[in-house]
């Protein structure tokens, strides 16, 4: 997820816009009604599908046509709001995808430093095949890893898909959070050790504090991608007691003949509201973080 | 989704410029000891066993006949499952799916639809740009089981689409029914086009407004402008987009499974659905992981490719 290119592409849409201003003349304007129009169009295509998650969770006789609802009432809500349909399934998917967030982290930020300040004849092959992992179907694996989880007892367990999720995420934050580091630059830390600081310290106390928007920007990206992934707790996680709300939300709603769509759209936006509300989050940060690591770099 | 921020640091690096590596390191005032390597190794750790375990895992059991009940045993069958896939009229099937939903979703609707949001934006009004931008990246950010259901309900017999259609007066559809292949392209079409958005928005903002002038001066057109002028600069963010929306396509699995769990009658199986269904409806880990093993190759081909356009654009 890539979305400090939308706030360069902000910035220079700014430019734009200013400079056809000054170009106004009738064609443009005309040309400008189509861009708009098409824009406009677009937009209503996507807000569609939306618009009905957005009614229909407020409806209790909401069917799966988008429709006003005659009475706006939070039933479907308090429907959903029981610890087995709701609560534990959310708690499980923040337990999951925090877990695997942070250890993906510390594993991330501990591998970039000395892929950020030795060299090595090995440092460039070895980003290459993380670089190369990053663009492996996640998918292809499941089955095998299925297997292997059944074969050593972690099928099943917390722990395991923890540590199976942080890993997935792992090849692209290393590749991130080295990128980051790059950017601080290494007289800070020079200066620690001279103080007395040994490496270790140096890396927690000076580039660590540098570099936390970029690490913010790992995080939050990690998060949203776990927390939105459907297959790898559907294969590891069989109890219903350990399963997250990405996949608590299909076994719910396959147990019934008929599907309970106002309840469907309660359900749905309840678990898209982290996602979304992190994201948000995550695009203010961005441009802080984004002009630091540019800026660095140069 | 994993590979997107290279793909944008790759979008927006100036054309020329040294990338991928970052800064050189600085001498090393401290001594150096054998044990500098050692913060890598939880990472290598982790990588080690829930990714290259699971690959090798993969390539081994997908030459036995391993069944997901009674690990009474298994034996080891060669190239059985191999033959069995390319004879088996079922994969040849869902073989042909996974393309389908490849180039229509990605290639072709995601690539071009991102394309040309990522060149009206430009020209757009800034409320517009704001609301556009808010609900294709608010789609994107969606889950993909939610995004399922949400055009499940859309493309229903008794969906928003339909009430539409007899509304202008047009027959009712049944895309879920008839082809379901393409009800599954079209939400992923709206899923994921947000991706290819960003990215050329991103390598857009990188283009200098002096050349694409300079045409406009020289006399060509809107159309002769982007085809002779923009697009060609835009080369390598497009190869690299490319090969980042055919990855992640190739790897959806949630989206068809919560939309139509790959039927009726499996046409909308992709592989990844129907390796899944053999390993575990049908208890065939051998053949399932066989399957895994084709579509990692692919996979990994498509990634060496990824590879190679980013280190072409590394020399100068």
């Amino acid at each position: 997820m890539s979305t400090w290119s939308g706030v360069v592409g902000e910035k220079w849409s700014q430019r734009t816009t200013r400079h056809s201003r000054a170009l106004t003349s009738r064609h443009r304007l005309r040309g400008k009604g189509a861009v708009n129009g098409a824009l406009l169009f677009v937009a209503l295509c996507y807000l569609a599908p939306l618009a009905w998650l957005l009614l229909a969770a407020f409806d209790t006789a909401a069917g799966p046509s988008v429709a006003w609802p005659k009475q706006w009432s939070l039933d479907n809500f308090r429907a959903i709001l029981t610890e087995d349909t709701t609560f534990r399934p959310m708690l499980n998917g923040l337990v999951l995808c925090g877990g695997a967030t942070l250890v993906t982290l510390v594993c991330a930020v501990l591998a970039a430093y000395p892929l950020s300040r030795y060299r090595s004849r090995l440092k460039h092959p070895f980003l290459m095949t993380v670089l190369f992992m990053t663009g492996l179907p996640i998918t292809a694996i499941m089955v095998p890893v299925y297997g292997l989880f059944v074969q050593v007892n972690l099928i099943d367990t917390i722990s395991g898909t923890i540590l199976f999720m942080a890993t997935t995420a792992l090849p692209i934050s290393i590749w991130l959070a080295k990128n980051f580091m790059d950017s601080v630059p290494a007289e800070l830390e020079e200066a620690a050790w001279t103080d007395g600081a040994s490496r270790m310290q140096g890396l927690r106390r000076v580039v660590l504090p540098l570099m936390w928007p970029g690490l913010a920007v790992v995080a939050l990206y990690t998060f949203i991608g776990l927390w939105g992934n459907f297959f790898v707790p559907f294969v590891l996680l069989l109890s219903n007691d350990n399963l997250p709300a990405s996949v608590g939300i299909y076994t719910f709603f396959a147990q019934y003949a008929e599907v309970i769509y106002g309840q469907l759209a309660a359900y749905s936006l309840l678990y898209s509201l982290p996602a979304v509300l992190l994201y948000l989050g995550l695009s203010r940060r961005l441009g802080g973080a984004f002009t630091f690591g540019g800026g660095v770099k140069g | 989704m994993s590979a997107a921020p290279a793909a944008v640091q790759e979008a927006r690096r100036p054309p020329g410029r040294l990338g991928g590596g970052g800064r050189a390191p600085h001498p090393d005032p401290t001594a150096l000891t054998p044990l500098r390597g050692l913060p890598l190794v939880p990472a290598v750790g982790l990588i080690g066993v829930f990714l290259v375990g699971p690959i090798l895992y993969c390539i081994w059991s997908a030459f036995t006949d391993m069944a997901l009940t009674g690990a009474a045993g298994y034996h080891f069958v060669g190239l059985d499952n191999f033959t069995r896939a390319f004879t088996s009229a079922e994969f040849g099937q869902s073989v042909l799916y996974t393309v389908f939903f490849t180039v229509v979703s990605a290639i072709i609707g995601q690539n071009v639809l991102g394309m040309a949001l990522a060149l009206l934006m430009r020209k757009g009004n800034a409320v517009v740009r704001a609301l556009v931008s808010a609900v294709v990246i608010g789609a994107w950010v969606m889950p993909e089981v939610v995004a399922g259901y949400l055009w499940s309900a859309f493309l229903g017999t008794d969906g928003s689409l339909n009430h539409v259609l007899t509304g202008l007066g047009f027959a009712p559809q049944n895309l879920l029914y008839t082809t379901p292949i393409v009800a599954v392209s079209i939400a992923n079409i709206w899923r994921g086009t947000a991706f290819s958005m960003l990215v050329y928005s991103a390598a857009l903002s990188e283009v200098p407004k002096e050349i694409e002038e300079a045409a406009v001066v020289d006399g060509a057109g809107t159309w002769r402008t982007l085809i002779s002028v923009t697009l060609p600069m835009l080369r390598r963010s497009i190869a690299t987009n490319l090969m980042l929306i055919t990855l992640q396509t190739l790897s959806v699995f949630g989206l068809i499974w919560t939309m139509t769990k790959g039927g009726p009658s499996n046409k909308s199986t992709t592989l990844p659905l129907y390796a899944y269904q053999q390993a575990f409806q049908f208890s065939q880990l051998g053949y399932g992981t066989a399957l895994a093993l084709l579509l990692l190759l692919v996979g990994g081909a498509f990634s060496l490719v990824y590879l190679r356009t980013l280190r072409l654009g590394d020399t100068p």
